[in-house]
């Protein structure tokens, strides 16, 4: 049981209500001219009923949202093992450049002679991407990884329906993030699962039993979600080619192979980047991402809107399409403008040689952590890893500890946990991504900590486990009850938010 | 490499650990022919200060809010954020924080995203609201989609007041997706008949208000006839300031309230990254796409929250998702949240009627001027005029005088004729009264 | 020895004259971990045998629900609206879903008996 104070409040750790719950009526923490008084040309429609809104002053507000601050994890703090998500540093060049207010109050519609700097961005980076990709252009629009995946498909259905040859099926690795099967349902393809082999590798035979006339595309993660290159992905492009199908990759591992290898070269029709993990936008606690799509030269015509191109006086963004092959708008507006110039900025300062060292560094520190844990942990496949590293929960059998009992005892140690029950493939997986930048001191710090916690699993101490973890500002906060009876938004004092 | 710690001696050390000879034998996978044998072709590593410098040169090649006459919207509006909103989503434990799947570690974002969904929910006038989307158009589209499975119809009907960027989303979703729209066109002088539109196999409506010309719309009526149908009024908000002075959707029989969240907290930025807003009623919380944040206790029994019904997302659901979302717009919902904090119901009520004003005072003016014609009968901070000439031209030759006037409704819509004279004209508290006096000048200068 | 039959789908089935109460197993509650929501059938739908009948839903999981038989839905265990946890803690009791009246009792033929059942699980693991 943990020591309680009269304030509630654990030293520097806050206890910190609601916004709601410090509420003046009245208070404000602006101070806005007071307005004319005119009458109100709303047509009649003003409001009637006061919003609910809470009033603090600035003070109060800015320390409210400093406690809660405090009770985060984030990498500028320390380390996040997750597997899929690169969590690399966040630099904050990329915050100074962001806000300089010829991009920061530009308004993407005002007239295009008068923006052509963002234009100019816009399109220095689709070049920084297409080159770094091999691929011969790219649709800058999509919001997120999800949202591109979406526009590849999206492309590719037109690209078919173009050629009288629309077909109904979209083959996904058993292995694949849930996004690519639920964004093929989003397109109304029929999504077909396909086995890994025993190498954790797309069996081939299954894929070629699967391929057939009525097959729009593979979505492939390369490397895959179990952290391994899939070695036979040029006969895979080949056999998908050969049906009429397209190639799409999700480029969530792109940190592997950066400035190594070019997805084009290994016959990639499709693939999304997604900016805030390759290219250290920050993930804000949950986004914004950024998703743009590089493209084959086939799928290109049918690309969505906008897009920019360069002709002769400069910079222009496509809005409408003349030649009626564009599938249309995804989103309003242009795309992810703020994540666009945070992710050049970080391009520029890497250059393409430190971005092929980026790759490196993370294949590195992948295997070093596999080759120091896997003694202790069990890795169902054989190195050598990419940019993350896979194992399963069986040197935890019979310990009575769970892959969900680990992490929380991980939080303890400092860790945020690794990834955990994903991949499907294996049973109880763990994912460790440590990306480039974690220094070998931190790389090694992690790896005794995380043999000290099997040690401790199979030293039979499963009780310690289950109620971890004791040292963050939660304990374990109970998501059956959450889900049972939801309590989505907070109420006035007549309905009391319940507390258990 | 300032962002690489690793030195030469610790790979060396690292790779004999691995037991193998080079960072080549880890790629060994990879097949021979794909392997690149040096850096691309692209310039090699450069210093903050030179990054710096190439940025700066490209944003200064801009007009922007900051340094012209401006009246742009359309979806998009140019507000004052408070100084401490910036200082505090800078924070790294906001800013390099992970989406928050490890409860006990995030209640930072989890009770922030709680108050935010609370906000969202009071602004709209409904009973909840979940923790972002990207955008006001996607999520519109994902509000169709919603309507069409809790009806189990595939039919929705879309006003032509709505942004034409929404509405162009929102049909790209439907071709795709198997299901129908039917969109109406822009009516600029006249009524809309949107309640004889509803039939047994329409799912939603879909209205914007304030619509694109800026016109307000008592949507009571309308949502009567949808419910007598079966059908769900799905009501499309672009600006949020107006419901710190405009009746809310809810109020008006809205059952999904779409907003796009951009005016406060965050910086129009050239279109991104914005904040979609999604409201709905409790009966179908269940079929609302994205996150949601719930209270609940820990061990000790001390209130926190957490991600919940997440079993409707595709990291569960797979293709039976709601949606295939997986990041919201989280760094844009911080801003939002410690902006709408700041401003309180005193403070957004206030701001809004200076919005009010700011845009009578300047519709004002240009009826004054020979050749304009102020369009609209109600406004909230935006309003349409028709012009004497075609609108695109007109803003050219306002930007050789210095000005960023409003928007010309032809380069959303350049194939109908009828609505190339007309111009969306923007203010804000932001406004002053030498930018309108600039507009005004100019205006009359280019008409004449 | 209960007379419960079951289906691939981990749900069981207990007959009462033309009525089917159906549930899912022990085996499948432990899957789901804690129910948090149960989506059940319209009572008056007919369904057809494998179709899909409604959802459980657990804090890590979904699952569907089928109808192991084909009939029409007579009643439904209103209760798991408010109580979903009884689908944990007695799957084969209060944690029952819906009573189907079926038509064709030769379709049970094609049902698990609690060995051929046990049996089943074992060949799972």
């Amino acid at each position: 049981m943990t020591m309680v104070t009269s304030s509630g409040h654990r030293g520097l750790v806050m206890d910190e209500p609601l916004l709601f719950e410090q509420s003046a009526e009245g208070r404000t923490g602006v101070d806005l001219e007071a307005p004319e008084g005119r009458p109100l040309k709303l047509g009649g429609l003003e409001r009637e009923a006061p919003i609910g809104l809470p009033g603090l002053s600035e003070p109060q507000v800015v320390r409210h949202y400093t406690r809660l601050s405090q009770k985060n994890y984030a990498i500028d703090a320390g380390f996040y093992p997750l597997g899929s998500c690169t969590m690399k540093h966040n630099p904050r060049l990329n915050e100074k450049v962001v806000r300089m207010p010829g991009f920061a109050m530009a308004h993407p519609m005002q007239p295009q002679q008068t923006v052509q700097g963002c234009l100019e961005l816009i399109s220095t980076l689709a070049h920084w991407l297409t080159t770094m990709t091999g691929m011969p252009g790219v649709a800058m629009s999509p919001a997120a990884g999800a949202h591109g995946e979406l526009a590849g498909l999206m492309t590719i259905r037109a690209a078919l329906t173009d050629r009288g040859d629309a077909r109904k099926r979209v083959l996904v690795p058993e292995s694949a993030h849930g996004t690519n099967p639920a964004t093929a349902a989003l397109c109304d393809y029929k999504v077909e699962s396909i086995p890994a082999n025993e190498r954790g590798r797309i069996d081939i035979e299954a894929l070629k039993e699967a391929l057939d006339e009525d097959v729009a595309a593979l979505m492939l993660t390369n490397p895959n979600t179990c952290g391994l290159f899939e070695d036979e992905v040029v006969e895979v492009a080949r056999l998908v080619h050969d049906a009429g199908a397209f190639f799409y990759a999700d480029g969530a591992n792109f940190n592997a192979i950066v400035g190594r290898v070019r997805p084009g070269d290994l016959g990639v029709d499709a693939m999304h980047i997604n900016l805030h993990k390759t290219f250290s936008t920050p993930h804000g606690g949950g986004g914004p991402g950024s998703g743009p799509v590089v493209l084959s030269e086939p799928l290109l015509p049918f690309a969505p809107l906008p897009y920019v191109v360069v002709d002769g006086e400069g910079w222009r963004l496509v809005e409408h399409d003349d030649t009626g092959k564009s599938f249309g708008r995804l989103r309003s507006f242009h795309g992810q403008m703020g994540m666009f110039v945070r992710a050049l900025a970080y391009m520029m300062s890497h250059g393409s040689d430190g971005l092929r060292q980026v790759a490196e560094d993370a294949v590195l520190n992948a295997n070093y952590i596999m080759a120091r844990l896997k003694g202790a942990y069990n890795a169902p496949f054989p190195g050598p890893c990419m940019h993350e590293c896979l194992f399963d929960d069986h040197s935890l059998k019979d310990t009575g500890v769970s892959t969900l009992d680990l992490a929380k005892a991980m939080i303890d140690e400092g860790f945020h946990p690794m990834t955990m029950y994903f991949p499907l493939v294996v049973h109880g997986a763990m994912l460790i991504e440590p990306t480039e930048t974690e220094s070998r001191q931190s790389l090694d710090l992690f790896c005794d900590s995380m043999l000290h916690l099997m040690e401790r699993a199979k030293a039979g101490d499963a009780e310690w486990f289950h109620n971890a973890p004791y040292l963050a500002p939660w304990s374990r906060l109970d998501e059956t009850a959450a889900a049972r009876r939801p309590v989505l938004t907070w109420k006035p004092a007549a309905e009391t938010n319940r507390a258990v | 490499m300032r962002y690489l710690p690793q030195t030469d001696a610790d790979r060396a050390e690292m790779l004999a650990l691995i037991g193998a000879a080079s960072i080549d034998d880890l790629y060994v996978d990879v097949p021979r022919s794909a392997w690149l044998d040096g850096p691309v072709d692209l310039p090699p590593h450069q210093g903050e200060l030179q990054v710096e410098r190439a940025m700066a040169a490209m944003a200064g090649k801009n007009l922007h809010g900051g340094n012209a006459p401006f009246f742009v919207g359309c979806g998009a509006y140019r507000h004052h954020v408070p100084a401490s909103v910036d200082a505090l989503i800078q924070r790294g434990e906001f800013l390099t924080s992970y989406t928050p799947y490890q409860p006990e570690v995030s209640q930072g974002t989890l009770q922030m995203l709680f108050e935010f969904q609370t906000m969202v929910a009071m602004l709209t006038g409904m009973d909840v609201a979940n923790a972002s989307m990207y955008d006001g158009a996607s999520g519109t589209a994902e509000a169709v989609l919603m309507a069409n499975r809790s009806t189990r119809r595939h039919r929705a009907v879309l006003s032509g007041g709505l942004h034409p960027h929404y509405r162009e989303a929102v049909e790209t979703y439907a071709r795709y997706g198997d299901f129908e729209i039917a969109s109406q066109t822009l009516v600029p002088d006249g009524v809309e008949d949107l309640a004889s539109l509803i039939d047994d196999s329409t799912s939603c409506v879909v209205v914007q208000t304030p619509d694109i010309m800026g016109r307000l719309h008592d949507l009571r009526g309308l949502a009567e006839a949808c419910h007598a149908a079966g059908a769900l009024l799905v009501v499309v908000v672009t600006e949020i300031v107006s419901l710190g002075l405009v009746r809310s959707p809810g109020d008006m029989g809205a059952d999904i309230v779409v907003c796009e969240g951009q005016s406060i907290g965050n910086p129009m930025g050239f279109g991104g990254p914005y904040l979609g807003l999604f409201a709905t009623r409790d009966k179908y919380v269940r079929q609302m796409p994205g996150r949601l944040v719930g209270e609940t206790a820990d061990s000790d029994g001390k209130r926190g929250y957490v991600l919940t019904l997440s079993t409707r997302e595709q990291h569960i659901r797979r293709e039976k998702a709601t949606s295939n979302i997986c990041t919201n717009s989280g760094l844009c919902a911080l801003a939002f949240t410690i902006h709408l904090a700041l401003l309180g119901e005193a403070g957004m009520m206030r701001l809004a009627r200076l919005n009010h004003e700011a845009a009578q005072r300047t519709a004002e003016r240009l009826a004054t001027i020979d050749g304009v014609t102020v369009l609209n009968e109600s406004y909230f901070n935006e309003f349409t005029v028709r012009l004497s000439r075609p609108a695109a031209d007109v803003i050219d030759a306002l930007v050789e005088r210095g000005v960023l006037g409003g928007v010309p409704i032809s380069r959303f819509e350049p194939d109908n004729g009828e609505l190339a004279d007309l111009m969306v004209v923007a203010a804000t508290e932001m406004t002053t009264v030498e930018e309108i006096d600039a507009l005004g000048n100019a205006l009359a200068e280019v008409l004449s | 020895m209960s007379d419960r039959l079951y289906s691939k789908d981990h749900e069981w089935i207990e007959m009462d004259g033309d009525i089917a109460t159906v549930g899912i197993s022990e085996h499948a509650q432990e899957q789901l971990g804690d129910v948090v929501f149960v989506e059940l059938p319209d009572i008056g739908r007919s369904l057809s045998q494998n179709e899909e009948a409604g959802v459980v839903e657990s804090v890590k999981a979904a699952s569907e629900l089928y109808a192991p038989l084909a009939g029409e839905i007579v009643e439904v265990n209103e209760t798991l609206v408010d109580d979903p946890a009884q689908v944990n803690a007695d799957p084969y009791g209060n944690g029952w879903f819906m009573r189907v009246r079926i038509d064709d009792t030769g379709q049970l033929d094609g049902l698990m008996d609690e060995e051929a059942y046990q049996e089943f699980l074992a060949e799972l693991e």
